[in-house]
C-alpha cells in the first residue's frame, strides 16, 4: 500500500476553513434575500392598506361651515331650531323664501311631472296629500302664499320642515375641509386657520358619506351632490349585463366543453376567447361606440320602440358593451366549472338512455351551477368597476334625473368618481372618496356572495 | 310482481314483442330535431365571441382607413392677386404664405384645382376637379391645400395637435411606453419576489392568507387606483423631490401606480408557473447541498422561466392598455418628453379624453382616436400572442 500524500494535488472540496466561510456567505445571502422577499410581499400589502386608508382619510374629516343666515338669528325664543313648532318653522320659511315657496312645495309634494306642475289641477298635483278639497280644480298659480304655507304645514313633519329651513333659509356652505388625519392630529392648526381666515365659520366633524349623499342626485355644489342617479344607473346597467352575458357565456361554454370536437372552427373559437380576454377595455368602448351607439342607434336609442329625444348613448349601449367585455371571462370560468363535473356522471346518464341535451340539462348543469354563478358574479363585479369603456360609449357626466328605463341617458358610480376626482376643488375629492367607498362596498357584497355560493353549494367528487 | 306497468303500456310491449316474429323493431337512431337546434343555438353563442373580434377589427380598421384617406383643407395664407373668372387657367398669386408645389391639389372657395405648372408667382391650374364647378373668385382669396395624414407622418411626426393638422402618434406612444416601463420597474421586482415567496418560502397557511390579499389588490377598480395616484402618490413624490421638479400631473406617479396594479397579475401567474415545477427538482437540488435561495433562483426559476416570461409579457400588455390611472394622473395634452415628472398624455388617456367630450361622428377627432385604438389593439394583441408562443415553444416538460 502506497502512503497517501498529505496534500493531494487535485481536490473537489475546498479546505475546511474556506468551505465554512463560503457556506456562511451563502447562508447570509439566503437570509438577506429571504428578508427581501418578505419585504416585497409586505410592501405590496402595505400599499393595499394605504390605498384604503387614503380613501377613508378623505371621506371623513373636519369642515368649516358658514351660514347665509345663521340659525340663531332666526329665532329668539328658543336656542335651537329643533325645539320650534311646525307653525314657527313655516313662518320662517314664509318670511325668508318668498316666491320660491312654489318650488319648495313642488319638490316636497308634487305628484305630477315637473313640466305639468303649473298647469295640472291641484287635485292631481297633490293627489293623496292633505289639501283643502274646494281648491281641487284650481292650479298652483291661483293660491295665496298663506294657503301654500298651510298645505306645507299639514303635510310635512317637524323634522322635515326643519330640514327645509336648513336647506332653503340657513343655507350651509362648506368653506374649507380637512381630512381625517388632520382632524385627529392637527386639531389646533385647523382651529387657528379657521379663526384667522373664516372668523364666522364653525367647525364640525363631517362624514361625506351619509344618507343624503346616497339619496340625492348630482349637483354642482359638492356638499349637495349625491350619487342616487349613479347608483340607479349602475343597477340598471348590471341587470342588463347579467341578462345578456350569462346565457350567452354559459351557452358558449357548454358548446365548447360538451359538444365541440377538435375541429378547426372550434379551436378558433377557443383561441379567440383567450385573445379577447387580453384586449384592453377601452377598445371595447370603441367597439360599443361604433356599433351600439352609432350603427344601431335606432335600436339602442329606443327609436324603434317609440322612445323619443334620445341618442344612442343609453343604458342599453353601455350594458351591451360591458356584456361583450366580460363575456370571455364568464365563458372561461363556466368552462372550468363544467370541466370539474366528473365524466362518470355523464356516462351514468347516457347509460340510462338520456340524450346529450338531457344529460347536460339534468345532470351536468345542476352540478356546475355553483361554479358558474361564482365565476359570473366575479365577472360582473369587474364590470361594475369598469370606467374607460363607458367614457367612450358616452356616459353622461352630469344628470340629475333618475334613469327611467333602458333607453335613458345614464351615469354610473365609476364615472362619477372619475368626474369628481378630475376637479381641482378639495371638496370634490372628498365626495369622490365617499363614492369610492360605496363602490367598494358594492363589489365587496358581490364577492362575498360569490364566496358564500361557492362554499355552500360546491360539491366535491 | 312489484313492477308497475299500466295496461296500455303492457299491451304495447306485448304487441311489439309479438311482432318481432314477422317484423323487426327499428333500432336505428332517430333524428332528434330539437337536440340539433339546441346544439346550433349553443354554437351561435360561441360564435358571438368571434363576431366580437371581427367587429373590433372591422370597426378599428374602417375608421382608421377613413382617417388616413380623408383630405382636410388647410389655409396657406397665400392669396390670389387678381380676380379669377370661370375660364382662366393661369393667374398670379401672392408671395406671402406657405409654398406650393406642382401637382398639388388646391382649393379656392368651393372649387378644387390641380397645379400643372408654377413659374414664380404665375400659376397654371387644371380647374373644376372632383365634381366641383368653375367659379369666379375674388381678388385676395387665400389658397387652401389638401392634406392627408400618411402612415409615415403618423409614425414619425413628434407632434399630435389635431387643431393644426399635426397627427404624429409618437408623443402618445412615448408616454405610453414610459409609463409601462416605470410600471414594470416597480412590478417586476415586487411581483416576482412575491411569487417566489409564495411558492418557495411561505407555509401553505401563510400562502393561503397572502394570495387572497393580493387578489383583492387585483380586484380594486382602476378608477380607484387613479384616485390613489392623484391624491397620494403625486403628493408623496412632490414631498420627496420638491414641487418644482414634479408637476401635479406626471407620468412617474401614474407609472408607479400602474406598476402596483399589475403586481398581483405578475405574482399570481408567476406563482402558478413556479408551483408547477415538480418537487423532485427541488429535492435533487437540496440533496446536492444547495440552499433554499440557490434552489429557488438556479433550479426552480429557470425551470419555470417560460411561464414567468409569459406573465411579464401579459403584464406589459395590461400596462399599455390601462386607461383610468393615466387619464386621471398623467395629465391631459400630448407632450413629447422623456422627463417622467412632466405631464404627458398616453394613447389610452387621449382616447378617453377626446371621446369623453361631445364628439361628432365623421370629424377628424373621431377618426383619429380609432387610428390610435388600432395601434393600441395591434400592440396588445401581438404581446398576447407572443406570450402564448413563449409558453408553447419554451415550456419545459417534466
Amino acid at each position: 500500500m502506497r502512503a497517501q500524500t498529505t496534500q493531494p494535488t487535485t481536490t473537489y472540496m475546498p479546505p475546511d476553513e474556506v468551505f465554512r466561510q463560503r457556506l456562511a456567505a451563502r447562508n447570509r445571502r439566503g437570509l438577506f434575500s429571504r428578508i427581501l422577499f418578505y419585504a416585497s410581499v409586505f410592501t405590496a400589502l402595505l400599499v393595499l392598506v394605504i390605498l384604503f386608508l387614503n380613501v377613508l382619510n378623505e371621506t371623513f374629516g373636519t369642515v368649516a361651515v358658514q351660514y347665509e343666515i345663521p340659525p340663531e338669528t332666526l329665532t329668539t325664543a328658543v336656542t335651537s331650531l329643533d325645539e320650534l313648532e311646525k307653525g314657527d318653522l313655516v313662518a320662517i320659511l314664509d318670511e325668508h323664501v318668498g316666491r320660491r315657496f312654489r318650488v319648495i312645495l313642488r319638490n316636497a309634494l308634487s305628484q305630477v311631472p315637473d313640466e305639468q306642475y303649473t298647469t295640472a289641477p291641484l287635485r292631481d298635483v297633490f293627489n293623496g296629500k292633505i289639501f283643502p278639497a274646494e281648491l281641487g280644480n284650481h292650479v298652483i298659480g291661483d293660491l295665496e302664499q298663506h294657503q301654500l304655507a298651510s298645505i306645507l304645514q299639514s303635510n310635512l313633519s317637524q323634522s322635515q320642515l326643519r330640514d327645509l329651513v336648513m336647506r332653503e333659509v340657513v343655507v350651509e356652505e362648506v368653506v374649507a375641509s380637512w381630512p381625517l388625519y388632520d382632524t385627529l392630529f392637527n386639531k389646533d392648526e385647523i382651529e387657528a386657520v379657521t379663526a384667522e381666515e373664516y372668523p364666522e365659520a364653525t367647525l364640525r366633524f363631517k362624514s361625506w358619506i351619509n344618507r343624503d349623499f346616497l339619496t340625492t342626485p348630482m349637483s354642482s355644489v359638492p356638499e349637495l351632490a349625491g350619487i342616487r342617479t349613479a347608483i340607479l344607473g349602475t343597477v340598471y346597467v348590471i341587470l342588463i349585463v347579467l341578462a345578456v352575458s350569462l346565457p350567452l357565456g354559459v351557452g358558449a361554454a357548454i358548446y365548447l366543453e360538451e359538444y365541440a370536437d377538435d375541429s378547426r372552427i372550434n379551436r378558433m373559437i377557443e383561441t379567440n376567447i383567450r385573445n379577447l380576454a387580453g384586449v384592453p377595455s377601452i377598445i371595447y368602448g370603441m367597439l360599443g361606440l361604433a356599433i351600439f351607439v352609432r350603427l344601431l342607434a335606432a335600436l339602442t336609442s329606443g327609436a324603434v320602440f317609440g322612445v323619443e329625444d334620445s341618442n344612442g348613448r343609453t343604458i342599453v349601449s353601455a350594458a351591451l358593451t360591458l356584456a361583450l367585455l366580460i363575456l370571455p371571462i364568464i365563458i372561461i370560468n363556466a368552462q372550468e366549472a363544467l370541466r370539474a363535473v366528473p365524466s362518470t356522471l355523464r356516462e351514468a346518464s347516457f347509460g340510462l338512455g338520456a340524450t346529450q341535451w338531457q344529460t347536460i340539462w339534468h345532470t351536468v348543469l345542476p352540478s356546475a351551477i355553483p361554479g358558474i354563478l361564482t365565476g359570473t358574479i366575479l365577472a360582473v363585479s369587474r364590470a361594475i368597476g369598469e370606467t374607460a369603456p363607458l367614457i367612450v360609449v358616452g356616459a353622461s357626466t352630469f344628470i340629475v334625473t333618475d334613469p327611467d328605463g333602458p333607453f335613458s341617458k345614464f351615469t354610473v358610480l365609476p364615472i362619477q368618481i372619475f368626474q369628481w376626482t378630475s376637479r381641482p376643488e378639495a371638496e370634490f375629492r372628498d365626495i369622490a372618496a365617499a363614492a369610492i367607498i360605496v363602490l367598494l362596498l358594492l363589489m365587496l357584497a358581490m364577492n362575498a356572495t360569490a364566496i358564500i355560493l361557492r362554499n355552500r353549494y360546491s360539491v366535491r367528487y | 310482481m312489484a313492477v308497475n306497468v299500466d295496461v296500455a303500456h303492457s299491451e304495447a310491449i306485448a304487441q311489439a314483442l309479438g311482432r318481432t316474429t314477422d317484423a323487426t323493431v327499428d333500432l336505428r337512431a332517430k333524428p332528434r330535431v330539437h337536440e340539433r337546434l339546441i346544439k346550433l343555438a349553443l354554437f351561435l353563442c360561441g360564435i358571438v365571441s368571434v363576431l366580437t373580434t371581427i367587429g373590433i377589427v372591422v370597426v378599428l380598421g374602417r375608421e382608421s382607413i377613413a382617417f388616413f384617406t380623408r383630405t382636410s383643407w388647410e389655409n396657406t395664407n397665400k392669396p390670389i392677386v387678381t380676380e379669377v373668372d370661370e375660364a382662366m387657367t393661369t393667374f398670379e398669386i401672392g408671395t406671402s404664405g406657405a409654398a406650393l408645389e406642382v401637382g398639388e391639389r388646391i382649393r379656392l372657395g368651393d372649387e378644387v384645382m390641380r397645379i400643372t405648372s408654377l413659374d414664380g408667382t404665375l400659376m397654371t391650374v387644371e380647374r373644376a376637379l372632383d365634381g366641383t364647378s368653375a367659379q369666379t373668385h375674388r381678388e385676395g382669396l387665400s389658397i387652401e391645400t389638401a392634406s392627408s395624414v400618411s402612415l409615415r407622418e403618423f409614425f414619425t411626426n413628434t407632434k399630435w395637435a389635431p387643431q393644426i393638422g399635426e397627427f404624429g402618434v409618437l408623443p402618445l406612444l412615448n408616454s405610453t411606453l414610459m409609463i409601462s416601463g416605470i410600471a414594470m420597474l416597480v412590478a417586476i421586482p415586487l411581483g416576482l419576489s412575491a411569487a417566489i415567496f409564495m411558492s418557495e418560502y411561505a407555509s401553505p397557511r401563510l400562502r393561503g392568507i397572502v394570495k387572497p390579499l393580493l387578489e383583492i389588490l387585483a380586484g380594486v377598480p382602476t378608477v380607484v387606483f387613479g384616485y390613489f395616484a392623484l391624491t397620494f402618490m403625486t403628493p408623496l413624490l412632490r414631498a420627496i423631490l420638491g414641487d418644482g421638479t414634479v408637476k401635479i400631473f406626471n407620468t412617474a406617479s401614474a407609472g408607479i401606480v400602474v406598476g402596483i396594479l399589475i403586481i398581483p397579475l405578475i405574482s399570481s401567474m408567476a406563482e402558478d408557473a413556479l408551483h408547477a415545477v415538480p418537487q423532485s427538482l427541488r429535492e435533487a437540488s437540496y440533496g446536492l447541498g444547495a440552499t433554499r435561495l440557490e434552489t429557488s433562483l438556479k433550479v426552480v426559476f429557470p425551470a419555470a422561466l417560460s411561464g414567468i416570461i409569459a406573465a411579464l409579457i401579459v403584464a406589459v400588455s395590461r400596462a399599455i392598455g390601462e386607461t383610468m390611472i393615466v387619464a386621471i394622473a398623467a395629465g391631459a395634452g400630448p407632450n413629447f418628453t422623456f422627463n417622467p415628472f412632466e405631464s404627458a398624455e398616453t394613447m389610452t388617456g387621449h382616447i378617453a379624453r377626446i371621446s369623453g367630450g361631445d364628439l361628432s361622428y365623421d370629424s377628424i377627432d373621431y377618426n383619429s382616436i380609432f387610428a390610435i385604438g388600432l395601434t393600441l389593439f395591434a400592440m396588445t394583441l401581438l404581446l398576447n400572442l407572443l406570450s402564448r408562443q413563449v409558453i408553447k415553444r419554451f415550456r419545459e416538460v417534466y
